[in-house]
């Protein structure tokens, strides 16, 4: 295995701890982590991709959204371990090279965010939402958006910047 | 959250072996509610057997019976869009997908589902008193903030309520819980699975130390035709009931032939009474009889203080649903149901 960046921090090593490996956003990357260890600190803390982000910290917001094998779930209540082999795709990981991924895009464009911080959050969860294929209205895309919160209030402009994709999509 | 060893099991049989040789071992599943509990040191397991790599309970099956099998490891996502239970059991569907969030229902699995914990704020709060938590010491919900808790079914040791969506359509629809154990496989009717709180709140279910839920199986009887279910809350979305209600309704002409109705957010289990759906047995499917049928299923409820307003609104809730079931094809899905 190729490994780019060990990310290893055995600063606090304790006895229990395991090396675990990761593909993230297509890299394979290993990590020293605890059992304790959720996958968002994994990321943020371990492998320094600080683009996912936390909000709540108990699966209250989706500020921590990434795919985990092309599916959206919440990073704060995953233990990394539970990951082990598994395919992440994170914020840092959508554009190909200088190339905006098409809801990044589209979120620049319908000024979609305020502040940003849960905007990682909102386009992992939009890219799941749309691989799902479930939703068929603004009125679904809005439910199936529901365990994303934004504290700005954007998000008449983050509907607006998925309907977008998606209608260009159809 | 405190230290704990971790463990991968690659088999039911090492799952069981492993928990049940340690009493402070635990299993972990999807982890939305685990992990969470344990970021709020409500559980201290010495080990953690991850449950997520055993092969087998993961799929949605038609049995020999006519019935369908839930997979317990199966996801909540896989489960409210398998086409069986699209168009078998869309009760079923659509109270899983009026639950949490997207990602969390592409995380939680169905056995997961029956065994997470009540949201009392009280029992979150290792500040307060919690007989759920700490038996003998107190409800702090009692005499306390209590918008969210039990109007019935409740005890002078406890008033939470259980809060999974998707169990008040299981227990509409008559499921049994299939469960292992390192003595032996046993079945459990979804209406024996949960538990009252009576004097030990601290037991949510007849589950014993070490078993585990293999599947959830669901009897034939799927309401295809006149079914909905209503859930009211404080936001529109991605938030526990205040109120929910399966129902499901057979129908032969103007006359009900059999009623099912259960409601959620009221009680420490999915709340179903059979006086009431035996009196709907007969009947025309009438606001007035709902009315009257809403009234049984109410009886003997009891308010809090501030979730005295439950009681009106479960009774409103239950006329509201059963008049949906009858056109579900009015129906809009997640967050904005139709009258």
């Amino acid at each position: 295995m190729q490994t780019v960046s060990t990310g290893l921090k055995p600063d606090v090593h304790l006895t229990n701890s395991r090396i675990i490996s990761l593909h993230v956003n297509g890299v394979p990357r290993i990590a020293d982590v605890a059992p304790w260890v959720s996958l968002l600190d994994a990321l943020r803390d371990h492998l320094d991709l600080t683009g996912t982000k936390k909000g709540c910290d108990h699966g209250q917001c989706g500020a921590c959204t990434v795919l985990c094998d092309g599916k959206r779930i919440l990073s704060c209540l995953t233990l990394a371990v539970m990951k082990e082999g598994a395919e992440i795709t994170t914020i840092e990981g959508i554009a190909q090279d200088d190339v905006l991924h098409p809801l990044q895009k589209a979120f620049i464009e319908n000024d979609a965010f305020q502040c940003g911080y849960c905007t990682p959050g909102q386009i992992c969860s939009a890219i799941g939402m749309l691989s799902e294929g479930k939703a068929n209205s603004r009125a679904e895309v809005k439910e199936l958006m529901s365990g994303n919160l934004c504290r700005c209030g954007a998000n008449t402009n983050i509907i607006d910047a998925i309907m977008e994709v998606k209608n260009a999509r159809l | 959250m405190n230290n704990f060893n971790y463990t991968r099991a690659g088999n039911i049989q090492e799952a069981m072996s492993l928990v049940s040789q340690n009493s402070d071992a635990g299993f972990l599943a999807g982890g939305t509610n685990m992990v969470d509990l344990l970021k709020y040191n409500l559980v201290h397991p010495e080990l953690l057997v991850d449950i997520n790599h055993i092969p087998e309970h993961r799929g949605i099956l038609e049995t020999e019976d006519g019935g369908v099998q839930l997979g317990a490891f199966a996801t909540n996502a896989e489960t409210a869009y398998h086409p069986l239970i699209e168009t078998r059991y869309p009760l079923l569907s659509r109270a899983i997908l009026a639950g949490a969030s997207a990602q969390i229902r592409n995380m939680a699995t169905n056995g997961g589902n029956l065994l997470q914990r009540t949201r009392c704020y009280y029992f979150y709060d290792p500040n307060t008193p919690c007989n759920k938590r700490k038996p003998g010491s107190g409800c702090s919900a009692i005499g306390g903030y209590n918008r969210i808790m039990a109007i019935l079914g409740a005890s002078e040791d406890c008033i939470a309520v259980f809060p999974s969506d998707m169990c008040v359509a299981l227990s509409a629809l008559d499921a049994v819980v299939r469960i292992d154990g390192v003595d032996g496989t046993r079945s459990l009717p979804f209406a024996e699975f949960h538990r009252l709180p009576g004097n030990n709140p601290e037991r949510d279910n007849n589950l014993q130390p070490g078993e585990i839920i293999t599947s959830i199986d669901l009897p034939e009887k799927g309401f295809e035709k006149n079914y909905s279910y209503l859930k009211l809350r404080d936001r529109s979305s991605y938030a526990f009931a205040l109120v929910s209600v399966a129902t499901g309704l057979d129908l032969e002409g103007d006359v009900i032939k059999e009623a099912r109705i259960a409601l959620g957010g009221v009680a420490h289990k999915p709340w179903r009474i059979k006086d009431a759906e035996d009196f709907l047995a007969g009947k025309s499917p009438s606001a007035e009889n709902f009315a009257a049928a809403a009234k049984i299923i109410l009886n003997g409820a009891v308010g809090y203080g501030h979730n005295n307003f439950k009681i009106d609104l479960a009774k409103r809730a239950v006329v509201r649903n059963c008049l949906m079931a009858l056109n579900p094809e009015s129906q809009q899905p997640g967050a904005h149901p139709s009258i």
